[in-house]
Formats: structure tokens, C-alpha cells, sequence
């Protein structure tokens, strides 16, 4: 199992250090020179960002900040606030025209404002040029009709954990790599009392994420790519029949589940399989107390569906900077700055696993390498599809998701409040709503 | 009358000055500026939102009465003021009976009394939101100390689903909205059972009536002018009630718990909606002004608070 998975990564690995090359200077003919960009006179910046998940990434952040003061002189004051209150805050920004100078925020935000935001198109096609490209669900949060009006800075892993030992109690002796055996996985551990549990409930990140997997994997989508509402398709259908299977098989109570919960009753020895980001791995680590399951514990992606490849929401966020700042420059000098190779690097690192990295070249990052807990979350930035696919980014793609609109379908559905073909029914005119029919 | 025009602008100052009507609506402007500040500035803008399409981030355009349309044929709106409506009477009238009985007993000559009122307070002191977590873990799906102790005991098999049970829910969201609200309404009651003279009652039992003769013709109606405004700001509260419910549920489980000002929240603040969200929040108002009259001229009439009939 480990070896296979590290022969994969180191497979991956050679790949990408290819793009690699260039960070000893090996640039590649068609990549553009690094642009230039001169800090104005007595320019100072504010970036509001969320709450740190893990502490050594803001000490990173921090560090690579200090850096750039070192060099430019620049001072960069650093707000943060919680993650859910950092997209009412920016939008106000944008909208008022004064406070932070640059955003850290999620998903669809720059995409609500886009004329509020520099253009940063030739920062970010040099980054992409320079360091093995972008990933494209990253970029297509990140552009507007084909310009940059941010960065994209990382993906929140999602990745389903599992008990190692309960898996092959319950006579598996590998992780399931498709949705069929995923769900046979499931019964057999229900069966042996040590049952899986993915939230229905309320849960702003792994509801979503769960809900995101069960409609994309069977080739479901919300929109089509002129915006239209097409949630009512038999591959939906497919997939919440599929979810009441699952559900079935869950620990009980898992309508209510909100974001803690699922890390709760894993770290309790309640649930012995969900999907959650990295840090109940270290959660788990931390506490001696829970050193067996922490050894026990392992990670992998969530199981390929009809639709045939890994496809997963994760969180996003982008960085951007407002049109009202006034030193457009500085601020553009401190992302080119805070993107180098090294900082980037030392900042993924610092992130242990939590931040997948936004451009490819930093997919040798040794931070995914040294727990064999880390390569699930390694692929997230490969996996990611942006919210409200296949549509546009915006209003309608934020309002649908804010509004729990996919995770509410599931829920009636496998809870029996309605058919399968009544939920849809009623996602549907949810979403109509959004999307403006 | 003799005035020359010349002497009449110094006297005009004057009059004013000594004017009351002047002065008293001088005095009274710093309240008025006050309240159009902070009062009617807000609920102003708030019904502007709710007739307009802002979003987070973008000034909207007046759209007549679209957000109203588009919320009376969605099932998840209803849903929430199913929800509200449920929650306020039940909870309303739980706290109401449970504070009234809390308030008599406390009235009563009982050993260390003033420790009981001071403890009763307890959990109208404690933050809601820290009542509210501790009330999450007791209906946590797996960890609730209710399933733990029946499981000890016997009673049950596997954990009460509090919270994931729309009925479950709706129940449990109530219990703790009601196990906050009843300090208030016992210790306004209490209040008010001590301004009634003792001497009636001394009077009546003369007269021999029985404990709930004096209770139904005494202490009652005597009680009925602070019951209204009591149950007044009761309502009210349980009515706008926010915190309890988006830290128990957000709402769920699909919308089960979802009230009217968590659903505006949700589609204003995280959904990004202002509009839509403003629109929900002034749906409210409807009812929470046909509960301010009905408290007000239903309970508040002097005949029945004199003991006499209408």
C-alpha cells in the first residue's frame, strides 16, 4: 500500500520537477521575463486574511512578509478574521472603497466584484509561465473573461480518513477506488459496528464538499456553461440514489452534523471513515492519548464515480488587490514577492499538508512526502472543480452554494422527507432562483 | 400692540425662550436625532433593501415588490415562518406558564430565598451563545450526556437523534430557547406579584375564598398590566431569536429549525443577497406589530384589570 502510493507520488513528483527546472534559473524559452514592479514612495499595505488553520503557516506567512519589509521598506499590516466573516468584509471593502488594501477570501468572491479588483493579468500569466502553470480549477476562480483579477493561493484539501484496521476488520484489504466498491466498503463496516459518517447537516466545508463529490462523481452538474439550470438530470438522480445507499450505511445523527462534528466522532472512535482536511490527522497527533488512532489512521481520495475521474470541490481561496489601494504597485510587488519559490515553498511547507499548492512546479514541495498522510491531500489542487460548474463564477454560483441549496437536496432526500425526484425538483427551482429564470 | 417694528426682533427670541412648547422640543432633540440615527435610518434602509436587488458588493435597483414575489412561492420561506410562528407560541407559552408558576413559588416565604432569585437568574446571565454551545453538546448526535445517562440506564439502545429529527429538533431548540427565557419572565412576574398589597389577600381570606379564587381574582388581574409587557418582550425576543439556532442547527436539519431571522441571515450575509435578506427581515415585522397591539389592547384593558368584566 505505502510503497505503492509513494512510487505514484514519486512518479508525479518527476513529473512536475520538470516544470521545476526553472527555479535554477532554467526558465523556459517561452515563459515571459519577471516583471518588474517599483513599491511607491512611502507605500504601506493591509491584507485581510482568514484565520489561520494551522499556526506554522502564519508563522510562514509572517516570515515571507517580514522578508519583503526587509528588502522594499514596504510595511504590510496583517487582519485577520474568521473565515465565514472574511467575504461580507471584503465585499464591503470593495463596495465602500476603503480598508484593506489586498483579500485573501474564498471560492467565488473575486468574481462578485470583478471591477472592484486590479488586473493582475501579467503577474499571474509570469507566475504561471515561470512555475509549471497554474491548476485550471484554481485559475478559473481566479479570471474573468480571461484576465486575472486575483491569484489563486491555494486549495483546502478535502480527503476521505479511514481506520486502517477496521477497513481490513471489515475484509478490505485496499481502499476502494470507485464508487461501487466504495459504498460495499461502507456496509461491510457498518456491519462490523465500526460505521462511516459524511455530514448532512449544515456544514459550511465538509457538507459541501460531500454534496459537491456525490453530484459531480456521477456526472451531475448544477448549471451547463451558459448558466442554465440542469440539476435535474438523470445523473442526479443516479447520484442521490446513490446517497441513500450510503446514507444507510451511516452512523445516525448525521443530518445535524455541522463542520466539528465528523472530526468529533472520528477522533472518538465513533466513526471510523469521513472526509475532512488534514488537520484531524494532527488533531489526533497531538493528543497522546489518541496515538492509536493516529497509527491507525489513513487518508485517500474519495472514490471515482460513473463519470470516470477524481473530481472534488475542496476549499478555495485566491488573494486579490482592490482597485482603491493606493499603491497598486507595492501591492503587486508583494505578491510577486510572497510567490518566489522559496517563500511559496517554505509557506506550503509551514501549511503541513493544509494548503495545496496553486501552481505546479510546487507539487515537489518535500512537505508532501514526509507523511504518507499528506499525498491524498497532495492531489487536491489536480482534483478541484470550481463551485457552480460548469457555469459561470459569481452571485448566482456563491448565492446557491451559501443557500446550502445542493446539500439541502441530499439531505431531504436520504433522510425521506422526499423522493429523490422531489428534492431534485425542489434544488432546481432553488437554484432557478439564483440563476434568474 | 404700540410696538414699533424695530423692538419687536429681540422679544420674538424671547418669547420663543419662554415658550414651553419650544423649549420642551429643543430639549427633545437629541433624543429625536438619536432615534433617527439609530432607529428609523436602519429600518428605513432595511425596507429600501428588501424592495431593491443589492447584493454584498453591488448597489441595487429598485424592483418593486420582486423579493416578495419571488419569497411567497418559495417552500423554504414558508417553511421558516411555519418555524417562527411554531416556535414563538410554544416557547412563549411554555416560558410564560413555567415562569408564572417559578414566580409564585418564589413569592412564598421559603428558607434562603434570596439565594433561589439570585440563582434563578443564572441563565439569563450566562451569554446565549455559551448557553447555546453547552446545549450543543448536550444534543450532540454521539456525545449527548441525555443518551449516554438513558444508555447507562437501560432505556434506550442507541443515541437520541436530537438534532438531526426535524420533530427532534424543533423540540430541543425550544427546550433551550425556553430553559434561557424563563428568568426573565419569572423575576418581571416576581416583581410584579410583590407590588400587589397583602392586604386584599388578608381581606379575601376573611371573606374565605379559597387559594385560587384569590389567585383567579386577585393576583391575576393585578398582574395583567406587567404579563403584557412581560410577555410582550417575551415574544418579541423568542420571535427575533438568532443565536441559539445558528449555533445548534444553522438551521437544519433541511430547514427544520430554520427561523425567519436565520434565513435572512443566511441568503443576506453568506449568500451575499442583501436584498433578498432585507426582504425576509421585513416580513417580519407584520407579525411582531400583531403581537406589540394584540398585548397591548388585548391585555392591558383597565375593566379586566379592575376585576370586572367586559
Amino acid at each position: 500500500m505505502t510503497i505503492n502510493r509513494r512510487h505514484l507520488l514519486g512518479a508525479s513528483a518527476g513529473l512536475v520537477a520538470a516544470a521545476g527546472l526553472n527555479r535554477f534559473g532554467l526558465t523556459p524559452a517561452f515563459a515571459q521575463s519577471a516583471p518588474a514592479y517599483k513599491p511607491e514612495e512611502g507605500a504601506t499595505l493591509r491584507l485581510l486574511r482568514w484565520v489561520p488553520f494551522v499556526p506554522a503557516e502564519e508563522a510562514a506567512w509572517l516570515a515571507n512578509t517580514k522578508k519583503f519589509t526587509d528588502a522594499t521598506g514596504v510595511q504590510v499590516r496583517i487582519d485577520k478574521e474568521s473565515w465565514e466573516d472574511v467575504r461580507p468584509k471584503a465585499a464591503v471593502a470593495a463596495n465602500v472603497g476603503s480598508g484593506p488594501d489586498m483579500v485573501m477570501s474564498w471560492f467565488d468572491d473575486p468574481q462578485q466584484y470583478p471591477d472592484k479588483l486590479v488586473d493582475v493579468t501579467e503577474l499571474g500569466e509570469y507566475l504561471g509561465g515561470a512555475h509549471g502553470g497554474w491548476y485550471p480549477g484554481l485559475e478559473g476562480y481566479a479570471k474573468r473573461d480571461g484576465k486575472f483579477i486575483a491569484l489563486p493561493l491555494c486549495a483546502i484539501g478535502n480527503a476521505v480518513v479511514y481506520r486502517d484496521s477496521h477497513m481490513k476488520a471489515a475484509g478490505f484489504s485496499e481502499f476502494p477506488k470507485d464508487t461501487a466498491g466504495f459504498l460495499e466498503l461502507c456496509k461491510a463496516m457498518q456491519a462490523k459496528g465500526t460505521p462511516a459518517g459524511f455530514p448532512h447537516g449544515k456544514a459550511v466545508g465538509d457538507g459541501n464538499n460531500y454534496a459537491h463529490w456525490l453530484l459531480w462523481s456521477h456526472g451531475g452538474k448544477m448549471v451547463d456553461e451558459g448558466g442554465k439550470v440542469v440539476i435535474n438530470s438523470p445523473e442526479t438522480l443516479a447520484s442521490v440514489k446513490y446517497a441513500q445507499e450510503l446514507y444507510k450505511t451511516f452512523i445516525p445523527g448525521t443530518e445535524s452534523w455541522q463542520d466539528v462534528n465528523n472530526n468529533r466522532a472520528f477522533l472518538a472512535g465513533q466513526v471510523s471513515l469521513t472526509a475532512n482536511g488534514v488537520s484531524v490527522y494532527y488533531a489526533a497527533v497531538k493528543d497522546p492519548a489518541m496515538k492509536a488512532i493516529a497509527d491507525d489512521m489513513r487518508s485517500t481520495n474519495l472514490p471515482i464515480g460513473p463519470v470516470g475521474q477524481s473530481v472534488e470541490l475542496h476549499q478555495t481561496s485566491t488573494i486579490s488587490i482592490f482597485k482603491h489601494t493606493k499603491y497598486p504597485e507595492a501591492a503587486k510587488a508583494y505578491l510577486q514577492f510572497m510567490y518566489q519559490a522559496d517563500n511559496m515553498n517554505a509557506w506550503i511547507e509551514g501549511a503541513s499538508a493544509y494548503c495545496c499548492q496553486p501552481l505546479k512546479e510546487f507539487a515537489a514541495n518535500p512537505v508532501w512526502t514526509a507523511n504518507p498522510i499528506h499525498a491524498a491531500y497532495a492531489k487536491a489542487s489536480g482534483t478541484l472543480r470550481p463551485n457552480g460548474y460548469a457555469g459561470p463564477l459569481g452571485a448566482a454560483s456563491a448565492g446557491t452554494m451559501a443557500d446550502y441549496v445542493l446539500v439541502d437536496m441530499y439531505a431531504t432526500a436520504v433522510t425521506g422527507q422526499m423522493t429523490p425526484e422531489d428534492a431534485i425538483a425542489q434544488a432546481e427551482k432553488r437554484a432557478n432562483r439564483y440563476y434568474k429564470v | 400692540m404700540t410696538m414699533t417694528t424695530t423692538a419687536k426682533q429681540p422679544l420674538a427670541f424671547g418669547n420663543i425662550a419662554r415658550s414651553n412648547t419650544a423649549v420642551g422640543l429643543f430639549f427633545m432633540l437629541p433624543a429625536a436625532v438619536f432615534l433617527l440615527c439609530f432607529l428609523t435610518y436602519p429600518l428605513g434602509l432595511g425596507v429600501w433593501l428588501g424592495f431593491t436587488d443589492t447584493t454584498i458588493g453591488r448597489e441595487g435597483i429598485f424592483i418593486g415588490l420582486e423579493n416578495y414575489e419571488a419569497l411567497a412561492r418559495d417552500s423554504v420561506f414558508w417553511m421558516a415562518v411555519y418555524n417562527t410562528i411554531f416556535y414563538t407560541l410554544i416557547a412563549s407559552i411554555l416560558k410564560f406558564g413555567l415562569g408564572l408558576w417559578l414566580a409564585l413559588i418564589l413569592n412564598e416565604h421559603l428558607p434562603f430565598k434570596s439565594f433561589f432569585r439570585a440563582i434563578i437568574l443564572l441563565p439569563w446571565v450566562v451569554p446565549t451563545v455559551l448557553s447555546a454551545l453547552a446545549f450543543w453538546w448536550i444534543y450532540d448526535a454521539q456525545f449527548s450526556i441525555i443518551s449516554w445517562s438513558l444508555m447507562k440506564l437501560g432505556w434506550i439502545h442507541s443515541p437520541i437523534n436530537f438534532l438531526g429529527d426535524p420533530n427532534n429538533a424543533r423540540a430541543s431548540v425550544i427546550a433551550a430557547n425556553v430553559w434561557r427565557g424563563i428568568p426573565f419572565v419569572a423575576i418581571s412576574l416576581l416583581a410584579g406579584l410583590q407590588t400587589i398589597p397583602q392586604s386584599l389577600h388578608e381581606a379575601a381570606s376573611l371573606d374565605g375564598a379559597t387559594g385560587w379564587q384569590r389567585f383567579r381574582f386577585i393576583t391575576l388581574p393585578m398582574l395583567t398590566p406587567i404579563i403584557a409587557v412581560v410577555m410582550t418582550f417575551s415574544v418579541l425576543f423568542t420571535f427575533t431569536d438568532f443565536q441559539l439556532i445558528y449555533v445548534l442547527t444553522k438551521g437544519g436539519p433541511v430547514n427544520a429549525t430554520h427561523l425567519m431571522a436565520t434565513l435572512s441571515f443566511q441568503r443576506g450575509i453568506p449568500g451575499g443577497q442583501l436584498g433578498e435578506g432585507a426582504a425576509i427581515a421585513v416580513a417580519m415585522i407584520p407579525f411582531l406589530l400583531a403581537s406589540i397591539l394584540f398585548s397591548f389592547f388585548g391585555l392591558q384593558r383597565r375593566k379586566w384589570q379592575q376585576g370586572g368584566q367586559d
